[in-house]
């Protein structure tokens, strides 16, 4: 479904991304893990269109993105690391501006709408502005505004941020179910145990390059070939990355 | 250009303008307020308005029929307030700024007054204290009073019991001077002795109470207007200028705005859609020129309504420099949008750049109080063209033509704005 070929962007003399390749299929929830600065965020910008790379190229179900207005760019989903919404705006009002972005309108934006708020729990809170909701809630809508469109691929840039431990739980299942229902999903995070949860997969990336890309059976598997005892992600991801400190 | 995309832009930036009760405020009730306060200030005295006075004391130490007869008619004159305080209580008036102007009317002023008057002694002074922060006033005040002492001293040379004595004394002492040339002595006598007749016919007291020496003219003042039925409104000028005044500063905010969705990552969102640059652009100068618009015609709208400005030139005309004006100053939020690095930086920048922007523009005070220098230079500012195009299509009551080139000059710097903030814009995140 998403196929990222040999991506390098530069920004003046730092290396953000490095000659990165990996693919993500349908059903399948991809973890892109990586210290900070490793060019996690901006590997997702380059894949949503925000960051022209300096080479490589982004492929959708095979074809190249190209372009701002490129229609492709609607099978793509963006829940970005920021709390994109407007906080004087209803849960509504937002949701309807979002899905306007991709062309929706009349009922079949409301019944997108409606269908978003409910998956991620807020169907009772849509006329709110959004100034009212808790940390919690505003990163559910953050979520449901970045599948309002249905898109095929997701792209979850660290989405669970500073909420609860209900609101993240809710969040996995929200993913779970989208996994279900085939969607492909790319989710970057720090914290460990996410990504022993829920990915299929994971692509662990550092100072813009991969180091690596394999299941989490596969890269404990390998751990355990040179420790003996199984570790755990976190033990594997600080062998690959070092305990160095990166901020 | 996607109209569903477009359309729910301008909504959103409505919906969002109207939620912020701070921006409704600055956006309509303190133009209104402002313009209002500055209207009164500018809007000069029509012919059945009564004009304000300027604050005198008069202390007449003299005492004098001449020096009374100042004083009274002072006292009577429509543009001034006359106190009669004592000289001490006068001078501290002026030093505190409660008066504008102390007249002193020193001792035998009458007198000496009286025989300067035939250019035969020298000529007694009269003391103007003044708070030099209402120079302006001094000269006002002096052209009053000479009118008023040439009436008093006059009255009494020409009629009263001062000028008989004066004239009974001075003849004698012209027939027998040897220091006159013949000329003069001949000349000054006879006018003497025709004065004397004057004083001697039976009717005399009834001439006694003439007026004394007027001034020989009035003055028909006309108020040029282009339109017969347009009058000066200082209302419309000051509505004119505080609108631009504050639909700037609202689409300097609209600029700012885009800096915080950039901040908030909400442009993230929008450029990760399928969306192109075009359209984000247009929907925030169509978004901005609506809530311009609706600036400058609620605050017109009250302005008509409450201070009976008219639309004195054309109605298109006005649209179309309203059009135009909200256009430049919707291209000017993006332009803030486009080089502003961040909210906190753009804000100080674009608060300095509004201010001088109208200042320079006229929208404070009219532009023809600038010397001529700035006159001129004041044509490069956008707000000058709008300004002067809501003046010419308001109380001006200048037709349609008036308002082509102010509307084409607007539109010019709108694309002039537009094409700088299309270049200039940051479209890429930064890492």
């Amino acid at each position: 479904m998403l196929t990222i070929n040999n991506l390098r962007k530069t920004f003046g003399s730092l290396v953000a991304v490095d000659d990165v390749s990996f693919s993500l299929e349908r059903g399948q929830l991809v973890g892109l893990l990586g210290p900070n600065g490793a060019g996690k965020t901006t590997t997702v910008s380059i894949i949503a269109g925000l960051i022209t790379p300096d080479r490589g190229e982004v492929l959708i179900a095979g074809q190249r993105l190209a372009g701002d207005t490129d229609p492709a760019k609607g099978r793509i989903g963006l829940v970005p690391q920021d709390l994109a919404l407007y906080d004087d705006l209803s849960a509504r009002d937002n949701l309807r501006f979002f899905g306007a972005l991709y062309e929706l309108r009349g009922r079949a934006l409301e019944e997108r709408t409606a269908n978003a708020l409910a998956l991620v729990g807020l169907a009772d809170r849509v006329g709110d502005k959004v100034k009212t909701f808790s940390g919690g809630m505003k990163r559910r809508l953050n979520l449901a505004a970045g599948l309002l469109h249905d898109p095929d691929i997701l792209l979850l840039d660290e989405p669970t941020v500073g909420v609860d431990p209900q609101s993240r739980n809710a969040i996995f299942d929200n993913l779970e179910t989208l996994k279900q229902r085939g969607k492909a999903l790319l989710y970057t995070t720090h914290y460990m145990e996410e990504a022993e949860r829920l990915a299929d997969r994971i692509v662990v990336i550092d100072h813009g390059k991969v180091i690596a890309d394999d299941t989490l059976a596969g890269l404990t598997g390998r751990a355990l070939a040179v420790g003996g005892q199984r570790p755990t992600l976190e033990s594997v991801f600080l062998t690959l990355t070092g305990r160095s400190l990166r901020d | 250009m996607a109209f569903t995309v477009l359309a729910a832009m301008v909504r959103k930036d409505l919906l969002l303008f109207f939620a912020d009760r701070r921006s409704v405020i600055m956006a309509f009730a303190v133009p209104i307020l402002v313009a209002s306060f500055f209207g009164s200030v500018f809007s000069g005295s029509s012919s059945d308005a009564e004009p304000a006075r300027i604050a005198i004391a008069v202390i007449d130490h003299d005492g004098s029929t001449i020096s009374r007869a100042i004083v009274s008619g002072l006292q009577g004159d429509r543009n001034l307030q006359v106190a009669l305080p004592t000289e001490d209580d006068a001078r501290a008036s002026v030093k505190h700024g409660r008066t504008s102007i102390a007249a002193i009317i020193p001792s035998g002023f009458g007198d000496a007054a009286g025989q300067a008057f035939f250019g035969s002694a020298p000529k007694p002074a009269l003391d103007l204290l003044y708070d030099p922060s209402r120079s302006a006033e001094v000269a006002m005040v002096r052209g009053i009073l000479t009118e008023h002492v040439m009436q008093a001293v006059s009255r009494e040379m020409f009629g009263g019991a001062q000028g008989r004595q004066y004239v009974e004394r001075m003849l004698p002492q012209i027939e027998a001077s040897q220091s006159l040339p013949p000329d003069q002595k001949r000349l000054l006598t006879e006018m003497l002795r025709s004065v004397q007749e004057l004083y001697n016919r039976p009717n005399q007291t009834a001439q006694a109470a003439g007026p004394g020496l007027s001034m020989p003219y009035t003055v028909r003042e006309q108020a040029m207007t282009a339109n017969t039925t347009a009058g000066y409104n200082g209302y419309a000028h000051s509505f004119a200028g505080m609108g631009i005044q504050f639909l700037l500063f609202a689409m300097a905010n609209l600029g700012i705005e885009v800096l915080l969705e950039r901040q908030q990552g909400l442009w993230k969102r929008l450029r990760s859609a399928p969306v192109s640059r075009t359209t984000l652009l247009a929907g925030k100068t169509i978004s901005g020129t609506i809530i311009s618009l609706l600036t400058l015609f609620v605050s017109f709208g009250f302005a008509i309504v409450v201070f009976k400005v008219r639309i004195s030139g054309s109605v298109v005309g006005f649209l179309a420099v309203s059009l135009a004006c909200s256009l430049m100053a919707a291209t000017f939020g993006l332009l803030v949008a486009a080089l502003g690095k961040t909210p906190a930086s753009a804000r100080g920048v674009t608060t300095l750049a509004v201010l001088m922007m109208v200042m320079l523009g006229g929208a404070w005070v009219p532009t023809f109080i600038f010397p001529a220098w700035l006159q001129q230079a004041t044509l490069v500012v956008p707000a000058r063209w709008a300004v002067d195009g809501l003046d010419a299509m308001t109380w001006r009551g200048i037709g349609l033509t008036g308002a082509i080139l102010p509307t084409l000059i607007l539109l010019a710097f709108a694309a002039l704005f537009g094409a700088v903030a299309a270049t200039q814009f940051r479209w890429e995140e930064s890492r």
